[in-house]
C-alpha cells in the first residue's frame, strides 16, 4: 500500500491492521515516532494525519487517508518549527522521550488555536504522558510558540 | 568556598598518554589503578589513567562516563572539564567511554558506606574502606544516587586542568615562548603576538610531556560556565525527533524480538505451545528464556503479536498471593527478632513515654511502585563464538559485561557494551534483565544480533517495584512543644533484593531501610529511630531516591501529627527543632517564598517538609484549594541545599521533575499483586501525573554548604508528605497511606 509521510510517498507491504507507529517505525525507520504504551495513554506516538493530531498507535495503516506528518517532518534541526524553536528556548527535554508527541500536540494545538489560553493549553496537552515532569516547561514553551506564530 | 583547590601526588595523580594521533589525560586515586580502558588498543596498561580527554586530529572528546538517561548528566560532565580547559562546548564531542573500572564511582561508596550501622561493631571508617575496597575491585561504573555531580567535581575539572596545562608546555616547546606568557581560549592556546594553535595540533607533542601535578583549579569567581545557565547539549536532538535512543538504535541483520514472562513475577515456566505462533507473517521462532518465552520476528509489532498467540503454563510466583498477606508480614515485623538498626537513640524514649499520661500513636504505609520510564527497556545483543556485543540504556555497564559473559560462556573483558540514549529511567536502569534476556536469545542463534523490545505491559508489571514499606509513629507533646518522636520503619531489603540478581549478598544492616529518617536535623529531646528489615516479599528495587522515597514522607507525616497535638505550626515548630544551619536556611527560604505567615482563603491549605537525602536539605512547602471537584494543587515551593549549583537551568527542571514524580504517585499510583500479578500493566492503571494536576512550582536553589551535591533525588522525598499537611489544613483529613487518591479526589 502507498503512503505519504513528511512529503514522501512510500510502498509498503504490510498487513492493513499493522499500527502506523510500527510502520513508521520498523519498515520505514522513521523513529522520531516513540512507542509508550500501545494504547493512546501516553501521546509519545503523536503524529499529525491531515495537520490532525492522531495517535500512530491506535491508527490502522490500512486506514490511513491523507497526508502524514511526523516530528521528523515538522521541521529539522537546521529549519526548526516555531514549537520546535521554543522548546530549545525554554530547554523543556529531560530524558525527552515524550517531547517527540509533546510537539505534535503543541503543534496541532497552535495551528487550530494561536491563542490558548492555560486551560486550553492543559486540555490539549494532557493527554501527553511526561514522566520526567517537565509540563511547567511545556507549558511556558507553548505559549512562547504560540506568539511566535501570532508574529508571522 | 573561594578557596583554590590544590590538588597533589598523594591525592590524585594525573597524567597523559599517546593514542592513535593524539593524547588522553586523566586523573585517579587509587593506590593499584585500574587500567586505562583507552589504552586497550595499544596493549599497554603501565600508563595508568583514568581518561576523560582525549584529542586527535579530529578534535577534541571529552569522555562523561555517568550515564544520561535524562538528567542531563552528560552535559553536566562535559561542563566541568570544559571549564578547566577552555573549549565551548559546541567544540567538542561527548562519548561516555567504554565500560571499565577505572571508571569506579567514588561518592556512591560514599552513600554506600553508610549501609554499614555504627554500633554494629564497625566502625562506618572501616566499613567506607571495605565498601569503597569492594566498589574498586569489582569496578562498579554505576550511575545513581544523586552522585554524578559530587563524583566529578573535582575529578574532572582536574583532568581539565591538567590537559590545559599540558597542553600549554606542548605550546611553550613548539615556539619558544614562555608558557607563563601563555593563555588558551575555546580550545587553542594563545600567543602573546595574538597567534593561536589548535589543541588538536598540539596533541601528538603533549602526549611526550610530564603533565604538571600541581596546577590549582579556578576560584569560583573565574568560572564561565559553572553557575551560568547552560544549554544541554542534546536539547535540539531532543525537540526535533532526531536524538537516537536504545529503542531507535539499529544494527545490521537484526531481528526483533518480544518476549512473555510469567504473569506471576518472577515466576518459572512450566511449559509452552507455540504451534500458531510460529504460522503467523514475519515469525521466525520461539524459544525458551529464564521465566517465560521469547519470539523472534522481522519486525517489533509482529513479535509483540506473536507473543499473544502462544499458549504458555506458568507456575507461582515465589511470593504471597494477597496484598494483605504483604502487609500483614510488614506488620509483623515490628519486633526485636526484625530489627535491622537502631541508628538515632536521643534521650529516653522509652521514659519518656512511660512519664506521660498522652501518647499519641499513628501507622503509615507506601506501596509498591514501577519506574515506568516513557521508553520502554531494551537491548541489542550479538554473540559470537567468544566474543559478544551490546547495545543498551544502562547504568551498570560493568554488571552486563559480567552477566552476558557468563550466559554467553566467554570472558567478560570479550564483551562490548555501547551505552545509549536512555528515555528516561528513575533507577528502572540499575537493573540489566533486559539484556540478560536478550543474551539468552542470542546465544540461540549466534552471529545475529537480537533486538529485545519490552512491550509496556510486560515492562510495567515486570518492573522491580519501589519497596514496600510501614511505618509506626508514638510520642508526645509537652508545653506546645514535640518532646518525644519515635519512629519504626518496616520494608523488606531494596540492597539485598537488586543485589541478589547479580549474584552478590550483602552483610550488615541496609541504611536504605531508614534513610531520610534516621539522620533527619531536628533535636528532638526524646528521639528513636529503628528500622526493621521485613521478610523479602517481591522483589524490589532502587527508586528515585530509593528508602527516603517512603520515608521522607513517614518522618516529616509523623512529625506533622505530633506539631499538631502540641498545637504549634508546621513550619515554626521545624525552626524550633531544627540544628543544622543549612536545614534551618532551606526552611527560612521556603517560610519566605511562600509567605508562610500569610492568611489563606477559606478551603485552602498549606503543608510544609524537609527531607535531608544524599546530603542534600531539600524543603517544600504545598498549597493547596478544596474544590467541589476535589483538591487542588495550587503552588509548590522549594528550597535545596546543594553547596554550588552548576546549571541553573538544568536545576530548576530537575527540582520540578522531581516534586512532579513524587506528587504524582504519592497522588495517584501504586502496584499491587494478586496471585503474584500486578494489577497495573500500562499507563490507563498507571498514570503519574499528568499536566492538568500540575502545580507551578518555585525553586531556590542555595550555596551555603562547603559540598558540591547533586539533585536528581532529593526534591522527592519531602513532597508527598507537605501534600498530606496541605490537605489536612484545608480538610482536616488525616492522609497516613499512599497513594491518596483511595482517600481523597484530586481535580
Amino acid at each position: 500500500m502507498r503512503l505519504t509521510v513528511d512529503g514522501k510517498i512510500h510502498e509498503v507491504d504490510v498487513e492493513p491492521d499493522m499500527p502506523l507507529l510500527w510502520v513508521l517505525r520498523d519498515e520505514l525507520g522513521i523513529t522520531g515516532v516513540k512507542y509508550g504504551c500501545g494504547i493512546a495513554q501516553c501521546g509519545a506516538c503523536t503524529v499529525h494525519i491531515d495537520g490532525v493530531a492522531t495517535r500512530s498507535c491506535q491508527q490502522w495503516v490500512g486506514d490511513v487517508e491523507g497526508e502524514v506528518t511526523t516530528i521528523n517532518g515538522l521541521g529539522n534541526p537546521d529549519a526548526l518549527h516555531a514549537v520546535q524553536a521554543a522548546w530549545i528556548e525554554h530547554q523543556v527535554a529531560q530524558c525527552g522521550y515524550c517531547q517527540s508527541g509533546q510537539i505534535m500536540s503543541a503543534a496541532a494545538l497552535l495551528a487550530e488555536n494561536p491563542n490558548p489560553s492555560d486551560e486550553d493549553i492543559d486540555d490539549a496537552m494532557s493527554g501527553n504522558l511526561c514522566r520526567c515532569g517537565t509540563y511547567p516547561r511545556i507549558r511556558e514553551a507553548v505559549k512562547t510558540a504560540a506568539r511566535t506564530i501570532r508574529s508571522v | 568556598m573561594g578557596r583554590l583547590k590544590t590538588f597533589t601526588r598523594r591525592a590524585f595523580l594525573v597524567g597523559s598518554v599517546a593514542v592513535a594521533g593524539g593524547v588522553a589525560f586523566g586523573a585517579y586515586m587509587v593506590k593499584k589503578p585500574h587500567a586505562n580502558p583507552l589504552l586497550a588498543d595499544l596493549g599497554d596498561g603501565e600508563a595508568a589513567i583514568t581518561p576523560y580527554v582525549r584529542i586527535d586530529a579530529d578534535g577534541v572528546t571529552l569522555i562523561t562516563p555517568r550515564a544520561d538517561k535524562g538528567q542531563g548528566a552528560y552535559s553536566v560532565q562535559a561542563a566541568l572539564i570544559a571549564e578547566e580547559l577552555d573549549v565551548d562546548l559546541d567544540q567538542v564531542k561527548v562519548d561516555p567511554g567504554p565500560p571499565s573500572p577505572a571508571y569506579w564511582n567514588t561518592a556512591l561508596a560514599d552513600e554506600a558506606a553508610q549501609f554499614m550501622a555504627p554500633g554494629d561493631g564497625i566502625g562506618n571508617d572501616a566499613a567506607y574502606g571495605v565498601l569503597s575496597a569492594v566498589m574498586k575491585l569489582t569496578g562498579m561504573q554505576i550511575t545513581g544516587g544523586s552522585t554524578t555531580v559530587p563524583d566529578g567535581f573535582i575529578k574532572l575539572r582536574q583532568a581539565g586542568a591538567v590537559a590545559r596545562e599540558t597542553l600549554k608546555l606542548a605550546a611553550a616547546q613548539k615556539t619558544g615562548v614562555p608558557v607563563g606568557e601563555l593563555q588558551t581560549r575555546a580550545g587553542a592556546v594563545l600567543l602573546p603576538d595574538g597567534t593561536s594553535l589548535t589543541y588538536a595540533e598540539l596533541a601528538s607533542r603533549a602526549a611526550s610531556i610530564e603533565p604538571p601535578q600541581d596546577v590549582a583549579l579556578r576560584a569560583p569567581s573565574e568560572w564561565r560556565l559553572i553557575g551560568k545557565p547552560m544549554q544541554r547539549l542534546d536539547v535540539v536532538a531532543k525537540s526535533t525527533g532526531t536524538q537516537v535512543y536504545g529503542i531507535d538504535h539499529r544494527v545490521d541483520g537484526m531481528v526483533h524480538a518480544a518476549i512473555k514472562l510469567n504473569p506471576a513475577q518472577s515466576g518459572p515456566l512450566v511449559g509452552f505451545d507455540a504451534t500458531e505462533a510460529l504460522k503467523m507473517r514475519g515469525v521466525k521462532d520461539v524459544v525458551k528464556i529464564t521465566g517465560g518465552f521469547a519470539v523472534i520476528a522481522d519486525n517489533t509489532w509482529r513479535a509483540f503479536q506473536a507473543a499473544e498467540m502462544v499458549e504458555a503454563e506458568w507456575g507461582p510466583a515465589p511470593f504471597p498471593p494477597t496484598m494483605d498477606e504483604h502487609w500483614q508480614a510488614l506488620s509483623a515485623s515490628f519486633a526485636d527478632d526484625f530489627q535491622d538498626s537502631r541508628k538515632r537513640d536521643d534521650g529516653d524514649v522509652e521514659i519518656a513515654i512511660a512519664e506521660t499520661g498522652e501518647i499519641l500513636k499513628a501507622e503509615y504505609r507506601a506501596p509498591y511502585l514501577a519506574h515506568a520510564p516513557l521508553e520502554p527497556i531494551n537491548a541489542i545483543v550479538r554473540v559470537d563464538d567468544d566474543s559478544a556485543e551490546v547495545w543498551t540504556g544502562t547504568q551498570v555497564p560493568r554488571f552486563i559485561q559480567n552477566n552476558v559473559g557468563r550466559i554467553a560462556g566467554i570472558d567478560p573483558e570479550n564483551v562490548s557494551v555501547h551505552v545509549l540514549y536512555m528515555g528516561g529511567s528513575f533507577g528502572h536502569r540499575l537493573e540489566d534483565q533486559v539484556v540478560k534476556q536478550a543474551a539468552e536469545i542470542a546465544v540461540q542463534m549466534k552471529g545475529t544480533p537480537v533486538k529485545l523490545t519490552y512491550s509496556r505491559e510486560e515492562d510495567l508489571s515486570h518492573d522491580f517495584a519501589r519497596q514496600i514499606a510501614m511505618a509506626r509513629m508514638r510520642g508526645t507533646v509537652r508545653n506546645g512543644r514535640v518532646e518525644t518522636y519515635d519512629l519504626g520503619i518496616a520494608m523488606p531489603s531494596v540492597v539485598v533484593s537488586q543485589m541478589s540478581r547479580q549474584g552478590m549478598s550483602v552483610p550488615g544492616p541496609d541504611s536504605q531501610i531508614v534513610a531520610g529518617a534516621w539522620d533527619q536535623p531536628f533535636a528532638i529531646p526524646n528521639h528513636r529511630v529503628t528500622g526493621y528489615r521485613a521478610p523479602e516479599l517481591a522483589p524490589i528495587s532502587s527508586w528515585r531516591s530509593v528508602g527516603a522515597s517512603s520515608n521522607g514522607f513517614f518522618y516529616n507525616a509523623g512529625l506533622d501529627e505530633l506539631i499538631h497535638a502540641a498545637g504549634a505550626d508546621p513550619l515554626e515548630e521545624r525552626l524550633r527543632l531544627c540544628s543544622i544551619p543549612e536545614a534551618r536556611k532551606v526552611l527560612e527560604a521556603v517560610g519566605e517564598m511562600s509567605g508562610w505567615d500569610g492568611v489563606l482563603g477559606k478551603g485552602r491549605g498549606r503543608g510544609v517538609a524537609l527531607t535531608q537525602s544524599f546530603g542534600v536539605h531539600c524543603a517544600e512547602v504545598i498549597e493547596v484549594t478544596s474544590t467541589e471537584d476535589g483538591i487542588r494543587i495550587d503552588k509548590v515551593y522549594v528550597a535545596a541545599e546543594v553547596g554550588t549549583v552548576v546549571d541553573p537551568v538544568n536545576f530548576d527542571n530537575l527540582v520540578k521533575g522531581g516534586v512532579i514524580f513524587a506528587l504524582g504517585h504519592a497522588m495517584n499510583c501504586e502496584i499491587t499483586y494478586t496471585d503474584g500479578i500486578a494489577d497495573q500493566n500500562n499507563f490507563d492503571s498507571f498514570q503519574g501525573m499528568r499536566m492538568y494536576q500540575c502545580p507551578e512550582i518555585e525553586v531556590r536553589g542555595l550555596e551555603n554548604g562547603g559540598k558540591v551535591l547533586g539533585i536528581g533525588e532529593p526534591p522527592v522525598p519531602p513532597a508527598a508528605a507537605a501534600l498530606a499537611g496541605a490537605i489536612f489544613a484545608a480538610t482536616g483529613t488525616r492522609l497516613r497511606e499512599m497513594p491518596f487518591n483511595k482517600f481523597v479526589d484530586f481535580v
